[in-house]
């Protein structure tokens, strides 16, 4: 690759800096607009009977949550809020504090929502796709305890939760594999349930083309704005809609970058002309 | 006879792999599963072989000096540390050792492992992931310049997607008509995203599954066996 | 007027009468006998209680659920073994709680031998297969086959040489998945070559991985390279060597390597996700001339960006036969392109038909 005469990339990333870091500093609270696939991740969840229970999968670490866990939170309060019962898995290892974080966020918005009864924390399975597709067999052998070590059967949740029949509709928060992808794959192909994910705005290109006339994905939350426009539906502003002023000027710092390249390239291209014409 | 009896593995499982995909009846059925349980159970044990080639690697460089050695005692010390405080005093709900360190958890509010693994380890993950932000910047500055047809329907692409992604996107175009709201910034940004992305990338995909399913075939029937280590 | 009462009581007789639910009880079709579908429409009565029961083995009738709707299918899954006989209750109730009507149901659960759903993928399968089957066998022939050039590759020779006269080592990373996927094996395919070029211009080669399988295999790999290459005694065992599984602690390990060794050449041939551009940007920023190749879509772009050649989805898979030259191998790549070709023509046919509001492909082709 040719290596042109560039501004020195310090530059740049001192620019990124101060664009990323002053926006969460000093909020602006710029407006969001609401896209289709968050949509229909909402009306999924709004079309969900009361009383239903649901699966939500922490499929993401530490690296991802800025973009993850305002989703995540924004999802479970949306549940909540709706009176769905919500079981947690995790198919990362990390995916459980997050959970458990998320829980703990909201507790105090829902004080009446009883571990047990209107949600619980299964915990980690190793495995990926092979814990994903027994799960449709009997979850309660592969999960016969919750993440505390107790026997899941003594809890009201899950007495009528065996497989992916009784649950109406899978979420994968993924930041990467397994997640997603390998949902959508056993969840929705196989087993034919609706499926819906959130995942980072970088790998939002590798999962949209499931978000298709089959539903094989219900919707899709991809990357901070979705988050953004998620907690605008649901009602309540976090941290998604206050990081969005500040990728909305990264982004625009970076295509004054791109504009600076191709001015310096234009200017040089009509001096070679000029030179060749001398 | 070395190189034979992984050739005869690879093909009686890959060709009964094949089959099970479309045999419910067990055994068939759950074969799958039950292999892949079993790479997982040897990648378990594979792990001993990774600690034991970190630990080889770094005292060597430690031993005889070489090139950036200090580097090496802060992999063993963070090694040690992790792995010792894990093994002393447990992790999450679990005892180790010594029990669960009461005495130590009193003074830092968790246990010792987890500290460090909320502390330091969760921190680090998330800077290194942050530095993407910084790359993708000075990689689209350079990659964003409009030297002919192809390259300029990028840009335009790139920055109509990036500024759709924005609020200021959103406000730039909101005086539009109803009648031309398919020409407001996120409606257009999520255009691009559905239509001419989704089908490079599913072309991508289609391509990349005929590859898959070529080179399986090329290592189940025995043709391809660089991966042993051979032709 | 007693006309009239006699009449209105037959009318409501006839109607009670008529009031039926329907209650089935069905092997769930293609699966491992491992569930039973029942059936209910108990809309007619629209009862308060829809109470589903199961025998267990002692005759005694269990409930296994409280159905809500009153039409709809229910799985049960639970316990269901292939070859047993399940008997199934369904009794309705009213809101006083009294029973209003009662049916079973036996059914015995069976495991089928083929799963019909997945005829489509079935004959696709055939298809492909045996067209690459064909053509890698049809190479035997000598027939000399087309390749096109694939510049990615074209340049190792040109990075070794580089690595060489400048004395600095070349880096190799397979991707950060394990054995289990394809694109690490395709990246191993390639670093046994490439190993096989740096043994004859003993170069220095350096293969940090993230996984332990995947240690155990480059290892062999690239001992057996040196091998081949005729230079055993140059082989260092500790050129390959093992980082962490984790997934931003390996990037801060190579990006360590790639700052403070300056390869000369990197290749990233493999399976990589949010890591491809940190890794990619600092070998730019090092510079190195880069190679990379994988078949994850939402990486290619940050590679074709920082790298100087990139193996695109397929590409990388064609790699090990395009490197090998051999007939064998390169028969699989025209088998591949015939696969190709097949799917643009049904591709193409199921868009006209579903323009023409026709969905018979697309019913097929659905694994649904």
């Amino acid at each position: 690759m040719a290596k042109r005469k560039q501004i020195d990339r310090r530059w740049i990333f001192l620019l990124i800096f101060l664009g990323v870091a002053l926006p969460l500093i000093i909020k602006v609270g710029l407006p969001v607009e609401i896209t289709k696939n968050v949509q229909m991740v909402y009306e999924l969840v709004e079309n969900t009977p009361k009383g239903s229970t649901v699966l939500i999968s922490f499929d993401y670490d530490p690296a991802s949550m800025p973009e993850l866990h305002p989703m995540g939170l924004s999802l479970l309060r949306h549940c909540f809020q709706r009176d769905i019962k919500v079981v947690f898995t995790a198919m990362w290892p990390m995916g459980v504090q997050m959970a458990e974080d998320i829980v703990t966020t909201l507790k105090p918005d829902f004080p009446k929502k009883k571990y047990g009864v209107d949600y619980i924390n299964l915990g980690f399975k190793a495995g990926g796709m092979v814990t994903i597709q027994s799960i449709g067999k009997d979850l309660k052998k592969i999960f016969p305890e919750d993440m505390y070590g107790s026997p899941i059967t003594e809890f009201p949740i899950m007495q009528d939760v065996n497989n992916y029949n009784n649950i109406a509709f899978v979420f994968s928060l993924s930041a990467g594999a397994p997640g997603i992808k390998e949902w959508v794959q056993i969840v929705s192909d196989k087993y034919n349930r609706p499926t819906s994910g959130g995942c980072t705005g970088v790998s939002a290109p590798a999962i949209l083309p499931y978000v298709n006339e089959q539903k094989q994905l219900t919707g899709l939350l991809a990357g901070l704005k979705a988050a953004a426009e998620y907690e605008n539906l649901v009602g309540k502003i976090g941290s998604a809609t206050s990081g969005m002023d500040a990728q909305s000027i990264a982004h625009l710092i970076i295509i004054s970058f791109i504009t600076i390249g191709n001015i310096n390239y234009w200017r040089k291209k009509n001096k070679q002309k000029k030179d060749r014409k001398k | 006879m070395k190189r034979k009896i992984p050739l005869i593995i690879t093909f009686t499982v890959g060709v009964l792999l094949i089959i099970a995909e479309f045999i419910p009846h067990k055994p068939f059925g759950t074969l799958s599963g039950e292999l892949e349980e079993w790479f997982l159970v040897i990648s378990g044990f594979a792990i001993i072989l990774g600690q034991l080639s970190l630990l080889k690697v770094n005292t060597f460089k430690i031993k005889y000096k070489q090139k950036d050695w200090q580097y090496s005692i802060i992999t063993l010390a963070s090694f040690f540390f992790m792995v010792g405080f894990g093994l002393l005093w447990g992790t999450g709900k679990s005892s180790g050792i010594f029990g669960h360190g009461e005495v130590i958890s009193a003074v830092i509010g968790i246990k010792p492992f987890d500290y460090l693994f909320q502390n330091v380890y969760q921190h680090l993950q998330a800077t290194m992931f942050s530095l993407l932000a910084f790359f993708i910047a000075s990689a689209a500055y350079r990659a964003f310049i409009g030297r002919n047809l192809e390259s300029n329907l990028l840009l335009i692409a790139a920055v109509l997607v990036m500024l759709g992604n924005t609020t200021v996107g959103g406000l730039l175009t909101s005086w539009l008509p109803e009648s031309l709201n398919f020409l407001h910034l996120p409606k257009v940004s999520e255009f691009i995203m559905t239509y001419p992305t989704t089908a490079g990338q599913r072309a991508i995909m289609i391509g990349a599954g005929l590859g898959i399913i070529g080179s399986s075939l090329r290592i189940i029937l025995g043709i391809e066996r660089s991966y042993l280590g051979g032709e | 007027m007693r006309r009239i009462l006699i009449c209105l009581f037959l009318f409501y007789s006839i109607l009670l009468f008529s009031q039926e639910f329907i209650f089935t009880a069905k092997d769930k079709p293609n699966d491992d006998g491992s569930a039973i579908l029942i059936e209910w429409d108990a809309s007619d009565y629209e009862p308060d209680k829809i109470i589903l029961e199961r025998q267990d083995t002692k005759g005694n009738f269990l409930e296994i659920k409280k159905l809500s709707d009153f039409l709809g299918v229910f799985e049960d899954g639970n316990d269901i073994n292939a070859g047993k006989t399940y008997f199934y209750r369904l009794s309705l109730y009213d809101v006083v709680g009294n029973l209003i009507s009662q049916k079973s149901a036996q059914i015995t659960a069976e495991a089928q031998w083929f799963n019909t759903e997945k005829i489509s993928l079935l004959i696709m399968t055939i298809i492909l297969t045996a067209a690459i089957i064909y053509f890698i066998y049809s190479a035997r022939s000598g027939k000399e086959l087309y390749i096109r050039k694939i510049s990615g590759l074209e340049s190792m020779e040109e990075s070794v040489g580089r690595a060489t006269e400048m004395g600095r080592p070349i880096l190799f990373i397979p991707g950060t998945l394990d054995l289990d996927d394809m694109q690490t094996i395709a990246g191993l395919t390639i670093l046994g070559k490439l190993a096989q070029k740096v043994a004859e211009y003993n170069t220095k080669l350096l293969v940090p991985v993230c996984r332990s399988m995947v240690l155990s295999t480059a290892k062999e790999v690239v001992e057996e390279a040196y091998l081949k290459a005729g230079n055993p005694d140059a082989y260092d065992p500790d050129s390959v060597f093992y980082l962490t599984d984790d997934q931003f602690g390996y990037v801060a390990g190579v990006d360590g390597i790639i700052v403070r060794e300056k390869p000369a050449a990197n290749f990233f041939l493999g399976a990589f996700y949010a890591e491809s551009l940190i890794l990619a940007e600092t070998g730019f920023a090092s510079g190195s001339i880069q190679t990379a190749g994988t078949a994850m879509p939402s990486q290619l772009p940050f590679f074709v960006v920082a790298c100087d050649y990139t193996l695109i989805g397929e590409e990388l898979f064609a790699a090990s036969a395009y490197l090998s030259k051999d007939p064998h191998q390169l028969g699989s790549l025209k088998g591949q392109d015939l696969g190709k070709a097949i799917f643009v023509i049904v591709l193409l046919i199921g868009v006209i038909l579903e323009i023409f509001n026709v969905h018979i492909l697309k019913d097929f082709l659905s694994l649904h």
